[in-house]
């Protein structure tokens, strides 16, 4: 927290995480499971989105797209080409899968950068829920696919026998490992750069560091918006390895 | 340490809600268990309607069009290539015409040259025929002319020497041999 910041002017008060507070849309103070929140207006926000980019956006059908025509096509031919050289031809089928978790992830962080928004993706139990949904997806179709010689992930045949054992205990604790770094990276990347952008913005209250507060705002803004699709990316792709390993365990 | 340093400056101010207050005193919002389950409840129906929009609508559309695309273009490229190809046959039909034709030129130019050089011929024979039967016809009246001289200068000899000979006394049998010697040597030279 940054309490520490307003040691100096008692007029400074910094409440950078004040804007992941989940708060329930119609009044009330407790929030059950069900109650829609600020957190399910931008999910549905997102859910708009995607739809008015892949679904209304390509409506002409047009063999010359149009611009939002062309976005659609992009973002589908960058996670299409992802999935194909990173997992695999045969891993095409978890395309929709992968498209689903790239465009919510992206979305979910370009909403974010507006002002006065809610970034779901900032939050760990959203990215929590992805990762591992991700990672017993991955597990699951590993066991499918290849039994009991999936668990050759962590023998690493090509190492000297007796470095074997070792090597199957750090991969193992690696495996587990993943879901951990895959969500907290997301979430933490977002957080991170939401709660700096509302650092320096409290420090445009003051007068004589506004000009430079301002500047470091457009400067952190500039960087947010390369690291929302970043991350977006870097949760796919990191998707797309898990899968390969599901599905060729022997790499 | 930290939050009640911050809950009190929180009170100081006075803009804390009930909400907030809450929140706060759990530390970061995203630590804040007890709004887990209604944010995993909506995120899975959030996930599961993109899920199905993707899957049924966008994603077969977007790849049906992309295919089509690359149907075309590849299309497009296989009739050019084919356009290019009757280009090029069209232009070697072009120059084949070209050369067909500069060879008729030829021909016809050849030919030409050939008639007019066989009607020179002819006519350069029939000139050359005709001036040698002019110079022929010419040199028989000149050698008419000359025979024709020479028999009147034989007889104006004659005559002369005659009328010499008459002249001098010879009337009789000498008188024509005289002549004739004469006359011989006249016209024959040395003799």
């Amino acid at each position: 927290m940054a309490t520490e910041a307003h040691g100096e002017e008692a007029g400074l008060v910094f409440h950078p995480m004040d804007q992941f507070i989940i708060k329930p849309l119609f009044g009330g103070d407790t929030i059950h499971w069900y109650t829609p929140t600020n957190a399910t207006l931008w999910m549905g926000i997102t859910i708009v989105a995607i739809f008015l980019l892949l679904v209304i956006g390509t409506r002409g059908r047009a063999q010359v797209p149009s611009r939002v025509q062309s976005i659609g096509e992009l973002a589908y031919g960058f996670v299409y080409q992802m999935v194909e050289d990173v997992a695999g031809k045969d891993a095409i089928k978890f395309f929709p899968y992968i498209m689903t978790l790239f465009m919510f992830i992206v979305v979910a962080n370009f909403l974010g950068l507006i002002p006065m928004s809610f970034t779901t993706t900032s939050h760990f139990a959203v990215t929590l829920v992805l990762a591992l949904a991700v990672f017993f997806t991955v597990t699951i179709v590993g066991f499918v696919k290849n039994g009991a010689a999936f668990l050759g992930l962590f023998w690493v045949s090509s190492a000297p026998l007796p470095l074997r054992p070792i090597l199957a205990v750090i991969e193992l604790i690696s495996y587990f490992v993943r879901p951990v770094s895959h969500f907290i990276r997301l979430a933490g990347n977002v957080m991170a750069g939401h709660a700096v952008i509302k650092v320096f913005a409290g420090f445009a209250q003051v007068t004589t560091v506004a000009p430079l507060a301002v500047v470091a705002i457009t400067a952190m803004y500039g960087l947010e918006v390369l690291v929302a699709f970043i991350q977006a990316y870097v949760f796919t792709i990191l998707t797309c390895v898990y899968l390969k390993d599901a599905l060729h365990p022997s790499h | 340490m930290a939050d009640t340093t911050h809950d009190a400056a929180h009170a100081a101010h006075g803009a804390a809600d009930a909400a907030y207050a809450a929140t706060e005193s759990a530390g970061m919002p995203q630590l804040d268990f007890s709004t887990y389950p209604n944010q995993v409840f909506w995120l899975v129906i959030t996930i599961v309607v993109i899920y199905l929009i993707l899957s049924r609508v966008a994603l077969p559309r977007i790849g049906a069009v992309l295919a089509d695309r690359q149907g075309t273009i590849t299309n497009d490229i296989a009739a050019a290539e084919e356009l290019k190809l009757k280009a090029q046959e069209a232009e070697e039909a072009y120059n084949q015409a070209l050369a067909d034709a500069r060879l008729e030129a030829q021909k016809i130019i050849a030919d030409a040259k050939a008639e007019i050089q066989a009607d020179l011929d002819d006519a350069t024979a029939k000139a050359d025929a005709q001036i040698s039967a002019k110079t022929a016809e010419s040199e028989k009246r000149i050698a008419e002319i000359r025979a024709g001289a020479d028999q009147s200068v034989t007889e104006v000899a004659k005559d002369t020497a005659k009328a010499i000979v008459d002249a001098l006394g010879h009337g009789d049998a000498a008188g024509p041999k005289i002549i004739n010697s004469t006359v011989g040597r006249l016209t024959g030279g040395e003799e």
